[in-house]
């Protein structure tokens, strides 16, 4: 089966977040950049199918020029080749995002049986993008999912629900989303790194498109101040602990 | 009409709550049978037998609603995903505020798991508001509701996603992201087996235990104890957290809990610092000793 994988690239937040003297994006200039953590797990998904039903994958991107480095470690963990939507950088929004993606989707000559997102990507939080391609594909979407089996042409997902599990089933082709706990992501291999490097990425240019939600500012939230209490050091403690559960009403008294 | 997408999760009654900060017009939609007595006056109950998002986008649009708010669920956000895709409106994800502002709307959403907020204007219509879990509390119950039955027009593509069977949880398993107290464990557990001492304390207080991202990286607890942007946003009365450093990434998944007791080595921990009470030192030997003084107490 051939398989997309859809991914972003993403800054690495440090212990707090600061933003452009602007305050439409962060301060990104002393950030690495990783894939986004679901979409990580999309990649490690994909790799697995096509290792167990054979077949093909590709991982594609919109972003900056730079985001070249997020598709090598797709291709370096063992995704075959890649796409790059080539942006200025700029956000854009999810709407813009989707149809981009559904025209490169359409270029491609032969259909994908299976595209993987991530279920939202850790900037943003748009959870929305993998259902606007499924719906201008045509296509159905299980969104959440932390578990994938393929047969006979039928995908079966497990969505977690109230602490236990609701099972989703689907027809290929189809669009699913994947939250990290799908697997464990392989580290990117030695071989892995000299082949993505080699490997030519395909480059297209999509228009921008608007929005309806247009972006006002960025605000870093003003932390509560808590005054913290210090009830003592090592086991000495237990007993001032156990007087503030009591007095939470946290154990019978 | 701002209508509201009410469903069994209890983090509806936020969404309830929240429609109804927008404005007087509010009525509810309601899937699995839920009781919006005294939330709305006028509610539409659709009786479908399982869950199929595309089946209740279609529901919600049929009532051509100009404003829909949904819980900060899985279900909220993906229902309204797919109600924004087939009408091609915007959808704001995480909402946690917003305001009428002439025909758009004023909002503040989340970014970053909570740790970023971003200031927006959304127009077009209908605006689709799922809001971000926890974002607000739910307001007492008043007068009952007019219920009218709702028979939208569901046909076999509408159902082509759906529920098709559930697993139930493990029977009185206490849920991470419902109970009253959580044990968390950071890298400081040290181990798998060190949990064994988390466990132990959280069943003496009748309460779950949870994991940083790095414990679920490890293996040490399975990833469905995680407690972060990518895990469980939780809501406890107290959250205990054992050896957990306190990366802005968990603490968007505490910071609803309404207190913190920190246990930890390192006093200046960015955890101790957010936490209302705190025992310095090694967890192996501070968590046991709690474990025998409530023994001892009881």
């Amino acid at each position: 089966m051939r398989v997309l994988v859809c991914i972003k690239r993403v800054p690495e937040t440090g212990a707090r977040i600061t933003l452009r003297p602007d305050a439409r994006a962060l301060d990104t200039s002393l950030l690495g950049f990783t894939i986004s953590p679901h979409e990580e797990c999309a990649v490690e998904e994909a790799l697995r199918l096509v290792e167990a039903h054979g077949g093909s994958t590709t991982v594609l991107t919109l972003g900056p020029d730079a985001a070249v480095e997020q598709l090598q470690n797709a291709m370096a963990m063992g995704i075959e080749s890649a796409i790059l939507l080539e942006t200025d950088g700029d956000e854009w929004s999810a709407e813009a995002t989707a149809s981009s993606i559904v025209d490169a989707v359409r270029a491609q000559g032969e259909p994908f049986d299976l595209v993987l997102f991530g279920n939202e990507a850790a900037d943003s939080g748009d959870y929305q993008v993998g259902v606007r391609v499924a719906h201008e594909l045509g296509l159905p979407c299980v969104t959440g999912i932390k578990g994938i089996e393929v047969a006979d042409g039928r995908l079966t997902a497990r969505r977690e629900a109230g602490g236990g599990w609701e099972i989703f089933e689907v027809a290929l082709p189809t669009v699913v989303t994947v939250k990290e706990g799908i697997n464990l992501p392989r580290y990117p291999s030695l071989p892995g790194r000299l082949r993505a490097k080699k490997t030519q990425i395909e480059r297209l240019t999509p228009e921008p498109r608007g929005s309806g939600l247009e972006l006002i500012r960025l605000v870093v939230p003003v932390e509560d101040e808590t005054e913290v209490e210090v009830l003592g050091t090592g086991a000495d403690a237990a007993p001032r602990v156990v007087t503030v559960l009591r007095e939470l009403g946290l154990v019978a008294s | 009409m701002i209508l509201c997408v009410v469903d069994a999760d209890p983090l509806s009654l936020e969404a309830l709550t929240f429609a109804r900060r927008l404005g007087d017009d509010v009525e509810a939609i309601v899937f699995d049978g839920a009781d919006v007595d005294g939330y709305v006056a006028r509610a539409h109950r659709v009786g479908l037998d399982e869950y199929a998002p595309e089946a209740w986008a279609h529901a919600i649009i049929d009532l051509e609603p100009d404003v829909v708010v949904a819980a900060g669920t899985d279900r909220g956000h993906e229902v309204l995903a797919h109600a924004a895709a087939r009408l091609g409106v915007a959808l704001a994800a995480n909402c946690v505020d917003a305001s009428v502002d002439r025909d758009t709307l004023l909002l503040t959403r989340q970014r970053w798991g909570g740790s970023l907020l971003e200031e927006a204007r959304l127009a077009g219509s209908p605006k689709l508001l799922p809001m971000a879990p926890h974002a607000g509390g739910a307001a007492p119950p008043g007068a009952p509701a007019e219920v009218e039955e709702l028979e939208p027009s569901i046909t076999d593509e509408h159902l082509r996603v759906r529920v098709v069977r559930r697993e139930e949880p493990t029977a009185g398993a206490i849920r991470l992201d419902t109970a009253r107290v959580v044990v968390g464990g950071g890298r400081g557990v040290g181990s798998k087996e060190g949990f064994e001492e988390l466990e132990e304390l959280a069943d003496l207080l009748g309460g779950a235990v949870g994991g940083s991202r790095v414990v679920t990286n490890l293996g040490w607890r399975p990833h469905a104890d995680q407690v972060g942007q990518t895990g469980a946003r939780i809501a406890p009365e107290l959250y205990i957290a054992c050896g957990v450093s306190g990366a802005i990434q968990h603490i968007v998944g505490c910071k609803a809990a309404r207190r913190i007791l920190a246990i930890n080595k390192d006093r200046n921990a960015p955890i101790v610092q957010r936490a209302d009470w705190a025992v310095i030192g090694d967890l192996h030997e501070i968590v046991p000793a709690i474990v025998a003084e409530l023994k001892r107490a009881s």
